[in-house]
């Protein structure tokens, strides 16, 4: 560090791309004993933070007389006392090639919900296993949960090699099993690497006690992995988020490109109105740009005066989204209170937000085993993952989670706690034709009710509003 | 290089992680003025605020920022800090509101006075609380990150307040990809923190890219400073005690953080440029936070205080 030159490093830093992992393993696998290094051995860690560590590992470590690299992890006073990390903690470090966003999950209690919550925006998973058990149920589950999630590159880290003599027979036997599962699950990139987070073996640097092992170090890989080609570039799809009108020539769509590529002169279609324009200029704060790509953010004008609102969508009109108003999902429940059939969720998807009323639960997914229990009693309570179709008050526009991670998510909203109650990745269109739910929708008859016609475009303009919130009014005027 | 399959003609250029950070937050920016009644952007005048504010100005060029800004005032501010916030609301063209505990100032409350737990309890989260209630806002962006301390690396981007504006950490919504749960009842609220995921080092490069204004006191100056339970105290105003400032000298620092001047120690330091702050930060053994007293009030003091509804 003393010879930096600090403006070739800011310049080099700021070509930087940024990983955003998950780890997955149980209190046991050492997993917070490998972010604490990560993060020790990429010099993240000030000298005060060592201080403070030192003094806390004394006090309430378990590593003895070792640092106990898991308090740097564990943030909030509750867990510390109790030992364990209750929620989802991110934590930041970078290399000299990459930045890197962790997120670190607990591998128990609350697992599915709090693993889902901090895997739904990693590029790459680090699956943690002890060496001296192997793959075990958690393995399943959590590599389950991945795969669901469509996290596209994981890791399997056989931690505590130190504890079996660095035995090649035994990480052999492990990756095997691995496959084994991976059978099972769509997960496309794997890398297996032998480790001991403990003593630091191959997680930083190559270790000389495995010798047989020809791979890279963990840091190494993370390093390196490309994740450009993860994001999806073919489908175009704009949801507008704001209109943006700063005066009577403007008028702008800001959003953010969700997926595809959108250049200026672009024939686009919006949603659901179906009317078409070109793209007359793609506007942000540093100038036009000729073409935008996901995940940026920018403001679209066109050259037809047409009326878009938020929760439209632009795409191109030879790659048009389902659009449709009966799903098909994995739902995955968050919330304490089960699943109400009868309750009218909200749901938001994209920029877009209506009603939602849950038809069937087809069948439920024990995450341990992998199972199917065709037998639901179209109940889901916290943790539970299930496939079922539903029904909404206004179409979507939507693709598979599979091909479109951003306009195949979902969450629905509780009406009346206002929790988030569930998070759903879609598979498709149901098939059912499922009208049995209706949605009350209120009606005003505006001339009826002996209102004047100079009010009805305030009343629009209201019930607009009440739409994109989910409530739906049918006006007549 | 992005093999972009159906179509040969562009190569665009992946996206740098600052990009990809300023992205995300755009769109979380959005997002609360498109779903919110009637947010606000908290306005603390530090380095990180700063950010944030070009961020929200850049999410609505060319039109303008559809929220205020507002600032709590404890009255302990440096002034060079108010001098500035008052230049650039009016410069970029911001509706600035500012508002203070007036009972508690009245009453005398301080730092050297009444101490750091009482000062800020007063001055800062019972002041933002009462102004939140004052003008009903139903959201407050703050320039938080989730780097700078360990209660904070687990607080959602969207972080729920109940209608006593306490945070739950236990039960905070799940928050997935980029879809946000923005409702809440009557009285109740969200924070809201776009810059979450920036480091202290993103933030610089960030200031040094954009040549955001920051307040000059970032930089090393010779300054009045006294030596106080080992932090560098700068002599700002009159207020502190005579005793105190007597014993000041002229020393050449500057300061990391910015907040209230009998609580933000310097450091010595002959940082004069973004890169020089840069160089020192990599270089140096203590971490942003150490220089802020408040934060070693006790232990898990910044959870308490979010608990209780400070930012």
């Amino acid at each position: 560090m003393a010879n930096l030159d600090i403006k070739e490093f800011l310049d080099n830093d700021e070509q930087k791309d940024l990983l955003r992992l998950l780890t997955a393993g149980s209190v046991d696998d050492g997993k917070s004993t490998l972010i604490g290094r990560l993060l020790f051995d990429s010099k993240k860690l000030y000298e005060d933070q060592l201080d403070a560590l030192q003094r806390d590992s004394k006090r309430v470590g378990n590593a003895g007389e070792n640092i106990d690299y898991a308090l740097l992890t564990d943030g909030l006073k509750a867990e510390r006392e109790q030992g364990i990390t209750i929620d989802v903690a991110y934590r930041y470090f970078s290399t000299n090639k990459r930045k890197f966003i962790i997120a670190d999950t607990p591998g128990h209690e609350q697992y599915t919900r709090n693993m889902i919550t901090g895997g739904s925006t990693a590029n790459l998973a680090i699956v943690l296993v002890d060496a001296r058990t192997g793959v075990i149920t958690q393995t399943r589950r959590h590599s389950y949960l991945i795969s669901l999630l469509g996290i596209k590159h994981v890791v399997l880290a056989v931690n505590k090699m130190d504890l079996m003599n660095f035995d090649q027979e035994v990480f052999n036997k492990i990756v095997e099993e691995y496959k084994i599962l991976l059978k099972d699950l769509n997960i496309p990139d794997v890398t297996y690497i032998p480790i001991s987070a403990l003593d630091g073996d191959n997680v930083v640097d190559k270790s000389s006690r495995t010798p047989w092992y020809d791979g890279p170090a963990l840091l190494d890989f993370i390093e390196c992995v490309p994740i450009d080609k993860d994001r999806n570039y073919e489908q175009f799809r704009y949801p507008v988020q704001y209109v943006l009108r700063p005066n009577l020539d403007f008028r702008g769509f800001c959003g953010k490109v969700a997926s595809g590529i959108v250049k200026k002169g672009d024939t686009v279609m919006s949603l659901p109105s179906g009317k078409t324009s070109k793209v007359k200029s793609i506007v942000t704060y540093d100038g036009e740009l000729e073409m935008a790509m996901p995940p940026q953010c920018v403001t679209l004008t066109l050259e037809d005066e047409i009326d878009i609102s938020r929760g439209d969508m632009l795409v191109h009109v030879d790659n048009m989204p389902t659009v449709s108003r009966n799903i098909e999902a994995m739902l995955v429940w968050m919330d304490e209170e089960k699943l109400d059939m009868d309750k009218q969720f909200y749901i938001k998807h994209t920029t877009r937000t209506t009603r939602a009323f849950i038809d069937t639960v087809q069948y439920k997914v024990n995450v341990n085993t992998m199972e199917q229990i065709a037998e639901t009693n179209n109940i889901m309570q916290l943790n539970e993952i299930a496939k079922v179709s539903f029904s909404v008050a206004q179409e979507l526009f939507f693709d598979k989670y599979s091909d479109n991670k951003q306009t195949g998510s979902f969450i629905l909203i509780d009406p009346i706690t206002n929790n988030t109650s569930a998070v759903g990745m879609i598979t498709g269109e149901s098939t059912k034709d499922k009208s049995t739910n209706s949605f009350s929708v209120i009606t005003l008859d505006l001339p009826s009710l002996g209102i004047d016609e100079e009010h009805y475009m305030a009343i629009e303009k209201v019930c607009n509003s009440l739409s994109r919130q989910g409530v739906d009014v049918n006006l007549i005027k | 290089m992005i093999d972009v399959a159906n179509n040969k003609t562009i190569s665009p250029q992946r996206l740098s992680h600052l990009k990809e950070l300023e992205a995300e937050a755009i769109h979380i920016i959005r997002e609360v003025a498109a779903e919110f009644e009637n947010p606000v952007m908290l306005y603390s005048i530090g380095k990180d605020s700063s950010v944030m504010v070009r961020l929200a100005e850049k999410a609505f060029a060319p039109g303008k920022v559809p929220f205020p800004l507002m600032h709590i005032d404890s009255k302990w501010k440096f002034n060079e800090m108010i001098e500035f916030r008052d230049n650039y609301a009016e410069k970029f063209g911001w509706n600035l509101i500012v508002e203070h505990n007036k009972e508690a100032f009245e009453a005398g409350v301080g730092p050297f006075t009444h101490g750091s737990k009482v000062h800020t309890d007063l001055m800062k989260t019972k002041a933002l609380l009462a102004a939140m209630d004052k003008h009903r806002f139903d959201a407050a962006f703050g320039g938080a990150r989730r780097d700078e301390e360990k209660s904070r690396a687990k607080e959602r981007i969207f972080s729920f307040r109940d209608k006593f504006h306490q945070w739950d950490p236990k039960n905070q919504r799940p928050e997935l990809w980029d879809i946000y749960n923005a409702r809440v009842h009557k009285g109740e609220s969200i924070r809201v923190f776009p810059i979450s995921n920036w480091t202290e080092l993103d933030v610089w490069q960030y200031i040094r890219l954009e040549n955001i204004p920051i307040v000059p006191l970032y930089f090393a100056k010779e300054r009045p400073v006294v030596e106080m339970d080992g932090n560098l105290i700068m002599v700002d105003d009159e207020r502190m005690p005579k005793e105190l400032r007597d014993q000041a000298k002229m020393r050449m620092v500057r300061f990391r953080t910015l907040g209230c001047y009998p609580l933000t120690g310097a450091i010595d330091s002959s940082a004069n440029s973004i890169e020089e702050v840069v160089e020192e930060m990599m270089t140096i053994t203590k971490s942003e936070r150490t220089t802020r007293v408040i934060d070693f009030d006790q232990d898990g003091s910044m959870e308490q205080k979010k608990r209780e509804g400070y930012f």
